[in-house]
Parts: structure tokens; C-alpha cells; sequence
């Protein structure tokens, strides 16, 4: 196609691919890709809605609202209720301080924040019955002053929090770090006030990537099961989370209600994805404005 | 109002930023802080600004009309600052950016809705851009998202405006401009101002002093044509544009730079002190023989006339190099081309003795 200045150019359209692998790669790479994903997410994904309606909706809805089974649900949206919001302000703390101070331990205190991502959650889990524990450090006070925490909803909260903290910390440190203190620099020069800068100039520049640590965070507190497992006890209608409901109705061979149960996990892994995705988007305008702020025009 | 920093020191753990600088700036002057990066020109003005503290000791302290505000918060200072990379708020309009300094005061000092709403217009007029107020930082062009910075340091009528490097991340086109604009605004507003920059050019056209600063203090104070042609040191000379440099000693009353032999002028040096002499390459002419004056046989290497002035690159007999900037007329007249032998007279040149440290 000729243009107005005489040049040659190729039509977007009829662009010629600039790689230079035959085709017969190229599709067997692709295919590899997708058969893996499909045998290894797919089909489970797909199994495990299968199995959960095999005995129709009547049985499903009746595993789901059986007591045990909201119990399960209500502890888990509890301990998510309380691990997030804790986590928020933990992480948001963490970044700022990192991102913004220079002090001795900085690198210590990054390594840490990687701690339960490196740990076993059942290590997790022992950690807490050993601290609490009947036998534990704390064991024999807390007896005495009658305070249950392994065993019991605490512990499968604290349980929670720990596994979760470095969700929302991991995606704000860096934004922070490269976003800088000018822009408070600026509000500070200008008069605001501590709270002021806060909720009108950080808070507003890392709200997509806080939102999206958030969602990472809640998913994750919603689906613990190791370290949750541990200091449980598995107590129906009392210490069981949603994920430890579904080990209990599995080894009663209650397959369709233990699936039932998986489902709404699984719905709400799917749920989490989309809003992943939506987000991840936002995220990059996050870092894309602070880019362009350097770019001169 | 005016500014005044007295032995500031300020130290970052083992680097010295500043050692005991003092500086003052009249009410309603534009001064310029000049040098190279690392000089500690910026750290001075942060501490102005209250963004960053003094080292207790020794102590320094920052004056604002004669009142002593080292302890005052930045927040309460009332300096208008301008960052290099402009720091506008990303998630507010052009509008909202200059508003905030309003919007942030306590309740009871803060201007009515219509009050905010007349001073931005007054402001986003004043930097002409009337038909973007409800754009964003990043659909503005780098020259446009400083004149926001600007306005919205001018929004709180702060009693003295600091600019961090203003200009330093804009091409040198937009960087003119905006050069010659800062200067009429500021003999509009007369605000006292302090503009940090490392571009001698950019400080010679805009201040109404210059302070030089090197290494953690201040190489000397003045106006820009005294800091120009009367450079105080070495370092100043150096920095103000290029020059040639000649090694040389004293000997016999005279200053002796190989085939360069000159009257030394305030004589009472040692014989055989060491010293060094700075031309600027147009105080050189270059003939096709010799004249009188003092001066030295070179040969043309490069002539590099592409540009305001032409720039003839030479190497003395004695192996230096020799650079002369003339006037495209005084180029043609001269009539001198690549690889001719010539003879470089001296017109001006200053002589720096060597430090009687050694």
C-alpha cells in the first residue's frame, strides 16, 4: 500500500509476524499450554460443580444450610473480617514505613514480611499451639485465667492473620518506593495536615493496589487450610472453617455435600480472579501515571 | 520578606551536605543558588522550606524577617515550593492542584467556595492555562505541569518562593521560555524567591544575584556580572563556562605559562610558586603572526563553525590544547583554516595561585 509520502508500508492487517519459529512450534506450544491448564484447572474446576450438583440442587442447598455447614461459613467469613482489616493496616504501616524511612532492620523487616509465604502453614499452625497451647508458653496462664485460644475461634484467627500479612504489604512497597514522598512533600509545604495528606494524596495514588492486596488477602484467609487446620481441633458447629468442613464431609464419604461446600469455595476463587483481573489493569494505571509524570512533552 | 540562613550545617551520615553556610536574600530579590550536583544547594533550600532539618551542632538557624523559625514545621512556614519533577497531585485536576493549598487550612481560616474558586481562575490565568483546569497532571506537557507547580506555590500567598531546580527535566526550548516567563512573573509579584539551579546560563539570565556554591559552601556571592567577570576563584572561573587552562610558575616577578610570558600583577608571590592560568576562548585571537602581546604558536586542528560562534580547536607547540570562539566575521577575516600554524594573542585571562598548602 502506497501512503502519501511515496513509502511502502505493510497494512497492519496483512502485518507479517516478526517471529521467525515455524508454525508447527508455534501451535505445539500453544497447545501444551492448554491441554495443561485444561487437565490440570479446567477439568477439577468443571469436577468439582459436577460432583457437587450430582444428587441435584435439593441435596446441594441442604448440604449448604445444614447448620454445621453455615456455622463453617459464618467462622470463615469471620476470621477473614478480622484477618483483612488487621492485615490492611499492618501492611499499609509496613510499606509506608519501608518506602518512606531509612532505619536500621529495614532489610530484616522485608525478609520477615516474606516469613509465611516461605513457611509451611502447618509450621504456622504448630508455632501458635506451641506459644498457646495446654503445654505451651502461655499454656498454663492462660488455663488459669480460663482463656481459650487453640481450639478455639482465636487461634483460627490468629492463624488467619499470620498466614495473610504479606499480601497487602507485597504490593504496596513497591508502588511506594517508586511513587516517592514528593507529592506529600508538596501537600505538607502547601499546609496539610497528617491525615489531610493521607486520605487526599496517598491514599488516593495506591487505592487500586491496595484494593488489589486486599483481594489476594481475602482469598487467601477464605481458603487457609494448613495453619488453620492445626489449631482447629475440628470442633463441628464451633472451630471448623470452610475448608475444614469440607475435609470432615469427605472422609465421611459425603461426597456431594463435601463438594457443595468446595463449590462456594471455588465460586469464590472465581470471583476473586475476576476481580483480580479488573483490577490488574488499574493497577498498572497506578505505576503508569506516576511514569508519565517523568515523561516531558 | 526577606531569607536568611546562618552557619548551616547539615550532614548525612559520613557526607557533608553543607558545612557552615550562611546566606541571606533581600525582600523581594531573586536569587539564584548555582553549582554542580552534590554541592548541597538543594539541601540548603530544603532546610529553608523546613523539609529537612539542620545538624543540632553546631547549631544553624533559618530566619524569616529577622524571626528565628529553625523550630517551625514546614507545614507552618508558609514557603511556596517548586520540585523539579513538578510532584503535582496525580489524582486531582489542574484545578483541584492549585485549589488544595486552600482547601487543606483549617476550618476557620478557610477561604469561602467562591473565594477559592475566584483566586484559581486569577491563578490559572495568570500562567495562561485557562482551557485545561479539568485536566490531569499527565495529559499536561512537561513546561505546562511546572506552570501548575507554580501556581499552586502561589496559591497560598506564601511569603517566599523556593524553586528546586525548576527547569532541569524540560528541553532546552521549553526551558527558555519558561525561563524568561518565571522572571516577568516575578517582577509582577515580587515574592522573595530563591531558584536552585546547576545551568550558569539559566542563573546569569534570571536572578538578581547569583550564589556560587561548590563542596558544602559558598564560593562567592554576587551579581551575575560580577560572578561572571570577576569569578573569586578557580572553581567559579571554571564552572561560569569553559576556559583554557595553563600550568605554569612564578618567576622573576613574571608569570610564566611555557611560551606565555606575563606581568604578574599583584606580585608578591614567591619565585617558583606554582599558578595557574584560566582564558576564556574568546579572549583569544588567533593572526597569522605575531603581534606583541603575549601569546603562543599553535596549529589549527579543527575549525567547528556550525553554531552562533565559530569554535577553533588548536594545539599549542607545547602540546596543549587551545580553544578560541570568535564571530562568524572575525572567523572570515581571520582567514584560518584547518592545519594552518597560527599565532594566539591574549587578550583577558586570570592568574589563580596554586593553595600554599602543599
Amino acid at each position: 500500500m502506497k501512503t502519501d509520502s511515496g513509502v511502502w508500508r505493510p497494512r497492519a492487517d496483512l502485518e507479517v509476524c516478526p517471529t521467525t519459529e515455524p508454525t508447527w512450534l508455534r501451535y505445539g506450544l500453544i497447545l501444551i499450554a492448554v491441554g495443561f491448564l485444561g487437565l490440570f484447572v479446567v477439568m477439577p474446576l468443571i469436577a468439582v460443580f459436577a460432583q457437587a450438583l450430582e444428587k441435584g440442587w435439593g441435596v446441594y442447598w441442604a448440604a449448604v444450610t445444614e447448620p454445621d455447614a453455615l456455622s463453617a461459613i459464618r467462622l470463615t467469613l469471620l476470621a477473614t473480617g478480622i484477618a483483612v482489616p488487621l492485615n490492611l493496616v499492618f501492611g499499609l504501616a509496613a510499606a509506608w514505613a519501608i518506602a518512606r524511612f531509612q532505619f536500621r532492620g529495614k532489610n530484616v523487616l522485608i525478609t520477615l514480611i516474606d516469613l509465611p509465604f516461605a513457611v509451611s502453614p502447618v509450621i504456622a499452625g504448630l508455632i501458635y499451639v506451641l506459644m498457646f497451647g495446654a503445654q505451651g508458653w502461655f499454656g498454663p496462664w492462660l488455663g488459669r485465667h480460663d482463656i481459650k485460644i487453640i481450639f478455639a475461634v482465636p487461634g483460627i484467627v490468629l492463624a488467619t492473620v499470620f498466614v495473610t500479612f504479606p499480601f497487602v504489604a507485597r504490593e504496596l512497597i513497591p508502588l511506594m518506593q517508586a511513587q516517592g514522598t514528593e507529592e506529600e512533600e508538596a501537600a505538607l509545604v502547601l499546609g496539610a495536615g497528617g491525615w489531610q495528606i493521607f486520605w487526599r494524596v496517598t491514599l488516593p495514588n495506591i487505592k487500586w493496589s491496595l484494593l488489589y492486596g486486599v483481594i489476594l488477602c481475602a482469598a487467601r484467609a477464605m481458603g487457609e487450610f494448613g495453619a488453620v487446620s492445626v489449631v482447629s481441633g475440628h470442633i463441628r458447629g464451633e472451630t471448623n472453617t470452610m475448608p475444614l468442613h469440607v475435609e470432615i464431609l469427605y472422609n465421611e464419604y459425603n461426597f456431594a455435600a463435601a463438594f457443595a461446600v468446595a463449590s462456594l469455595l471455588a465460586l469464590l476463587a472465581l470471583v476473586t480472579l475476576g476481580a483480580k483481573r479488573l483490577l490488574e489493569g488499574k493497577v498498572r494505571q497506578d505505576y503508569a501515571d506516576f511514569a508519565a509524570k517523568g515523561v516531558e512533552g | 520578606m526577606s531569607i536568611e540562613a546562618r552557619h548551616i550545617t547539615k550532614t548525612f551520615g559520613s557526607f557533608t551536605a553543607l558545612r557552615d553556610v550562611s546566606l541571606e536574600v533581600k525582600e523581594g530579590e531573586l536569587l539564584a543558588l548555582l553549582g554542580p550536583s552534590g554541592s548541597g544547594k538543594t539541601t540548603l533550600l530544603r532546610i529553608i522550606a523546613g523539609l529537612e532539618t539542620p545538624d543540632a551542632e553546631p547549631a544553624g538557624t533559618v530566619l524569616f524577617e529577622g524571626q528565628d523559625v529553625t523550630a517551625r514545621h514546614a507545614r507552618e512556614r508558609r514557603v511556596g515550593f517548586v520540585f523539579q519533577h513538578y510532584a503535582l497531585f496525580r489524582n486531582m485536576t489542574v484545578f483541584e492542584n492549585i485549589a488544595f493549598g486552600l482547601r487543606v487550612r483549617p476550618r476557620d481560616q478557610r477561604p469561602t467556595e467562591k473565594v477559592i474558586r475566584d483566586r484559581v481562575r486569577e491563578l490559572i490565568e495568570l500562567i495562561h492555562l485557562e482551557n485545561m483546569a479539568d485536566r490531569y497532571s499527565s495529559q499536561l506537557s512537561g513546561g505546562q505541569r511546572q506552570r501548575v507547580a507554580l501556581a499552586r506555590a502561589l496559591a497560598i500567598e506564601p511569603k517566599v518562593l523556593l524553586l528546586d531546580e525548576p527547569f532541569g527535566a524540560l528541553d532546552a526550548k521549553v526551558r527558555q521560555g519558561l525561563r524568561r516567563w518565571l522572571r516577568r512573573l516575578h517582577d509582577e509579584v515580587h515574592v522573595t524567591s530563591l531558584l536552585v539551579t546547576h545551568d550558569q546560563d539559566e542563573a546569569l539570565e534570571v536572578a538578581d544575584r547569583v550564589v556560587v556554591m561548590n563542596q558544602a559552601r559558598i564560593e562567592q556571592v554576587g551579581a551575575p556580572e560580577d560572578v561572571f567577570h570577576h569569578p573569586a576563584s578557580e572553581f567559579v572561573m571554571d564552572f561560569m563556562g569553559s576556559v583554557n587552562l595553563f600550568h605554569g610558575r612564578i618567576e622573576s616577578g613574571k608569570a610564566v605559562f611555557g611560551q606565555l610570558v606575563l606581568d604578574h600583577p599583584n606580585g608578591g608571590s614567591a619565585d617558583g610558586q606554582a599558578a595557574r592560568l584560566f582564558v576564556r576562548p574568546y579572549d583569544l585571537d588567533i593572526h597569522t603572526q605575531r603581534d606583541g602581546r603575549p601569546g603562543l604558536s599553535a596549529r589549527v586542528e579543527r575549525v567547528q563553525s556550525a553554531g552562533p560562534q565559530v569554535r577553533v580547536e588548536l594545539v599549542a607547540e607545547t602540546g596543549e590544547a587551545v580553544t578560541v570562539e570568535m564571530s562568524h566575521a572575525q572567523f572570515r577575516d581571520s582567514r584560518v583554516a584547518s592545519g594552518d600554524s597560527v599565532y594566539v594573542s591574549l587578550r583577558d585571562a586570570r592568574i589563580f595561585m596554586e593553595d600554599y598548602s602543599i
